[in-house]
């Protein structure tokens, strides 16, 4: 298990090392940052002040090789919109992200886990048809056109809820409930085909036959073993509901990164965009790894062992 | 008085229905197990036997359809049970042995803990209490360094050691039934036989009644005391094991036993093996005898109607057109008990 | 199957959208701006579903807004298709060293995160139609790798491979003709599925004002548009939505379809 542990965070570091040379490159290969740093109203004189004094005219590599650099120490440039330091910048406004994030991820589980397990118990009963006639329903629908659609129904036909804002928890019923709904049909699927295959496992025939209780058999030995493919499923979906974040919140006004994201790419600027690339990049490396090692943990067979590669 | 039997069942039918017709895959299937009693259910797969047993155990697929005059265990009728009440007697009373060891234990949860899962439910039992139980059966199963294997997980163990573990996990609560299901067939040919000595050692000394599912004949004739023919969902013959090897009515019984070759009477090069044709289909209506398009005695009266049952005493009995009489004595090999 | 037909039938007006559309999508009349759909009073059949605030037929819009997701979707889908494909053949037929190489790169292009590079990227590049089509087929090749190169693992084992290796037919020979008609099944079910998501996620970059720009019909577009006045006029938010939301549906029960004809063990 150490072992494996290793290997993985090993290949995420590198994977991670990889994402950054990608990102620098394509941004800055993409546009002059000097143009877009010195604004729209800038002369040829001051793009090339700019050009030279920032030392856009070095050489790519090195250039890379500088940033890194500076943002492993905590350095990520400094914001041409906002003119304050990226790091200063995210920090102060990741913490809603993650949060909306992640409460947006339980309650995407809390309510696909139970649907899934309902459709399998079931299979092609009413029941199971209405999980899946939701599932792709809710995979077919643009998140912020539900968004809109949700306010227009929640804020506007019945004021229920507040349409924009973080002052209270109850600002934040709509964002959750549309992003949970973003996650909630691989979930949900996933649930269904992995009860499925477990309960038509000969191990769960043997829990049975010990005589234990329908619900003892369904939720501990079916759902312990169904739910392995789903944490990871979740992990990576994790990764989408935050970047999806980026819609949602420019939506609901609630200034995330995902928000910051937004403005940062109407504003051309180029340094937020960069290390948001970078953060989102390594939130998905984190939540893959995660992934795998929750797997690993979960399924003895690889606990104790091991797995190649 | 009579001592009450342990298990009767009467007139057990399970269909499924498809929908190119009703599957009949147990048909109007009727025995009596006498407490520690033996009893051999013999097959081709397919016949019906684990369906059998399934619907002893109320295990059956969701789609199955049980109906039956009478299931009786322990004097109760289990079809009167709810599905509550029927767990209390399941892996309590009764338990079963199952084909696949490799895939029977959850990989998820250790073998200890599987283990005690069973008794902690049905009795009321200290965890410490369920362990010592777990590591006294681990023993008497033939399990070296007990204590270990119980923190283990099921793929860390070989397929005998765990169809040991099986065997162990159905002794949790000494049930008065033990349902074997083919417990050999997946294993090595050196551990079937190791199993199956563990098994009728078991037998003995915890009085057990214990009806052993297989389709090998060698099997029935080593460990059961009695033994039942099933083929496409009914019972063809049952009787004594010695009645049924040394002189098989039921033509099926008769090529079944000339399936095996016996050291010394099988001549070289002599035709062994196979029964020529194939199951018929179970689907739909099923009039006539269900052996009839490979039976050699067959005639018009055996494609269009239902065979009779002919009780030969109170333990054997076989299902076929031909009387008694008309059938001659058999001359197969036989085999040596 | 009902995926299918409403798939057509989207097609078909997409297509037909010159002799369908009553007004021309991209002019309008000032003093008609604003016209409420049919179904509200004051609504009328000359602008079925109204007009936008800039007096533009709102059903002509629509019409040729379902062009732009339909080239979005098979464009992409064919980009990233094309490089998905060749990168899982190679990965799948050479193994060992390449297949790592190759494998690795997946696991590159998997946390690079989708909407966050587009979004940087189409606007560094400047939005229009083509951009968004090469950026998302540049990005969107994941799946299509990863399926083709374990469907591609699993049929270079089987016999007619080895008897074609073994009558020395050349190796692109084997690729090409041999295995990728047998990866085609599983090509096609995530062709739909990409297609779908490119879809959204045009409709969300040009919603956030970054991808298509004005005055295409692109439907994320319109909801934009529509979006300052969703309070006072929600049908101009609605009705593209649920274009967008009925486009991508029947193109993924299509998918759906395509799959368990082809491969029902892979239902659920």
């Amino acid at each position: 298990m150490v072992m494996y542990a290793l290997k993985r965070i090993f290949l995420a570091l590198l994977v991670a090392l990889t994402v950054s040379i990608l990102t620098f490159t394509i941004l800055n290969m993409t546009t002059d940052p000097a143009v877009a740093m010195a604004g729209d109203t800038a002369t040829d004189f001051e793009i090339e002040s700019i050009t030279i004094a920032y030392g856009f005219d070095q050489p790519m590599p090195y250039q890379y090789v500088q940033w890194l650099g500076n943002a492993l120490q905590g350095d990520l440039g400094t914001s041409y919109y906002f003119r304050t330091p990226v790091t200063a910048l995210i920090s102060g406004r990741i913490s809603i992200t993650l949060w909306l994030g992640l409460v947006s991820m339980a309650v995407g589980i809390l309510i696909a886990v139970p649907l899934g397990v309902i459709a399998a118990i079931r299979p092609n009963s009413i029941w199971d048809r209405i999980c899946l006639t939701l599932a792709v329903s809710a995979q077919a629908l643009p998140s912020f056109w539900f968004a809109l659609m949700l306010i227009v129904l929640l804020s506007v036909t019945f004021p229920i809820l507040p349409s924009s804002g973080t002052d209270t928890w109850v600002h934040f019923i709509m964002p959750v409930f549309v992003l949970a709904t973003r996650v909630m049909p691989a979930i949900m699927r996933l649930t269904r085909t992995g009860m499925l295959d477990v309960l038509a496992s000969d191990y769960i025939r043997t829990a049975r036959a010990k005589g234990l209780k329908p619900q003892n058999v369904l939720f501990k030995h079916a759902l312990r073993n169904a739910v392995v493919p789903v944490v990871s499923v979740s992990s990576v979906q994790l990764g989408h509901l935050l970047t999806g974040s980026i819609v949602i919140e420019t939506i609901f006004a609630l200034h995330g990164v995902g928000f910051l994201a937004y403005e940062s790419t109407v504003r051309n600027d180029l340094p937020t965009m960069q290390a948001l690339v970078l953060l989102f990049s390594c939130i998905f490396i984190i939540a893959t790894l995660v992934a795998d090692l929750a797997n690993a943990w979960l399924d003895p067979r690889i606990r104790v062992v091991g797995i190649d590669n | 008085m009579k001592p009450l039997d342990c298990l009767e069942i009467k007139n057990l039918t399970v269909t499924f229905p498809l929908s190119a017709g009703t599957l009949w895959a147990v048909n109007d299937v009727s025995f009596t197990l006498a407490r520690g009693e033996t009893l051999g259910i013999v097959g081709e797969s397919g016949c019906g036997k684990s369906m059998t047993a399934m619907a002893i155990m109320n295990l059956l697929p969701q789609a199955a359809q049980l109906q039956a005059t009478g299931l009786t265990f322990n004097g109760q009728e289990l079809t009167a049970l709810n599905e509550s009440e029927m767990s209390d007697i399941r892996g309590n009373r009764m338990a079963m042995i199952f084909q696949e060891p490799m895939t029977s234990l959850n990989p998820a949860f250790t073998v200890g803990a599987q283990l005690m899962e069973a008794i902690l439910r049905h009795r009321k039992v200290k965890k410490s209490e369920a362990r010592e139980r777990a590591l006294y059966l681990l023993e008497k199963v033939g399990i070296t360094a007990a204590a270990s294997r119980l923190r283990q997980y099921p793929h860390e163990l070989s397929g005998g050691l765990r169809q040991r573990v099986m065997i162990a996990m159905a002794l949790m609560c000494s049930p008065d039934l033990i349902i074997a299901d083919e417990p050999t067939t997946a294993l090595d040919v050196t551990i079937q036989a190791q199993i199956l000595h563990l098994l009728t050692e078991i037998q003995r000394e915890f009085e057990m009644t214990v009806i052993m599912i297989t389709h090998d004949l060698g099997v029935v004739a080593n460990v059961t005391d009695r033994v039942a023919v099933m083929y496409a969902g009914r019972i063809v013959e049952t009787g004594l094991v010695s009645q049924l090897f040394e002189s098989p009515q039921h033509p099926y019984t008769q090529k079944l036993l000339d399936c095996i070759p016996v050291p010394g009477k099988t001549k070289r090069g002599s035709y062994l093996g196979s029964i020529p044709g194939r199951v018929p289909s179970l689907i739909g209506d099923l009039s006539g005898c269900s052996f009839a398009n490979r039976c050699s005695f067959c005639t018009d009266e055996c494609l269009n109607n239902d065979p009779p049952w002919h009780q030969i005493g109170s333990q054997r009995g076989y299902l076929c057109w031909r009387n008694p009489e008309q059938i001659s004595p058999y001359k197969g090999q036989g085999v040596s008990l | 199957m009902i995926g299918g037909g409403l798939l057509l039938l989207i097609c078909l007006a997409a297509l037909a959208a010159p002799l369908l559309a009553t007004h021309n999508p991209y002019l309008g009349e000032l003093s008609d701006r604003l016209i409420t759909p049919f179904w509200n009073s004051g609504g009328s059949m000359t602008h079925p579903l109204g007009t936008d605030s800039l007096g533009r037929d709102y059903l002509s819009r629509l019409l040729y807004g379902a062009r732009i997701s339909l080239i979005i979707g098979l464009g992409t889908a064919a980009i990233s298709g094309i490089i998905g494909l060749t990168l899982g053949l190679v990965a799948g037929y050479f193994g060992g060293r390449v297949d790592m190489i190759i494998t690795y790169l997946i696991s590159v292009r998997l946390s690079l995160p989708t909407i966050v590079v587009s979004l940087a990227v189409v606007q560094l590049l400047g939005g229009s139609l083509n951009v968004v089509i090469m950026v998302l087929g540049f990005i969107l090749w994941d799946r299509f790798a990863i399926v083709t190169r374990s469907a591609t693992q699993q049929i270079r084992s089987q016999d007619f491979v080895k008897s074609a290796q073994a009558v020395g037919c050349s190796t692109m020979r084997i690729i090409f003709k041999e295995i990728a008609p047998n990866v085609m099944n599983q090509f096609i079910v995530i062709a739909t599925l990409e297609a779908a998501h490119a879809i959204l996620l045009e409709a969300a970059l040009s919603f956030l004002g970054v991808g298509v720009q004005p005055p295409t019909p692109s439907w994320g577009l319109m909801i934009n548009q529509g979006k300052t006045l969703l309070f006072f006029k929600p049908w101009l938010v609605t009705i593209p939505g649920v274009a967008l939301f009925v486009l991508v549906l029947s193109i993924n029960l299509l998918g759906d379809g395509v799959r368990d004809v082809t491969a029902p063990e892979q239902r659920n």
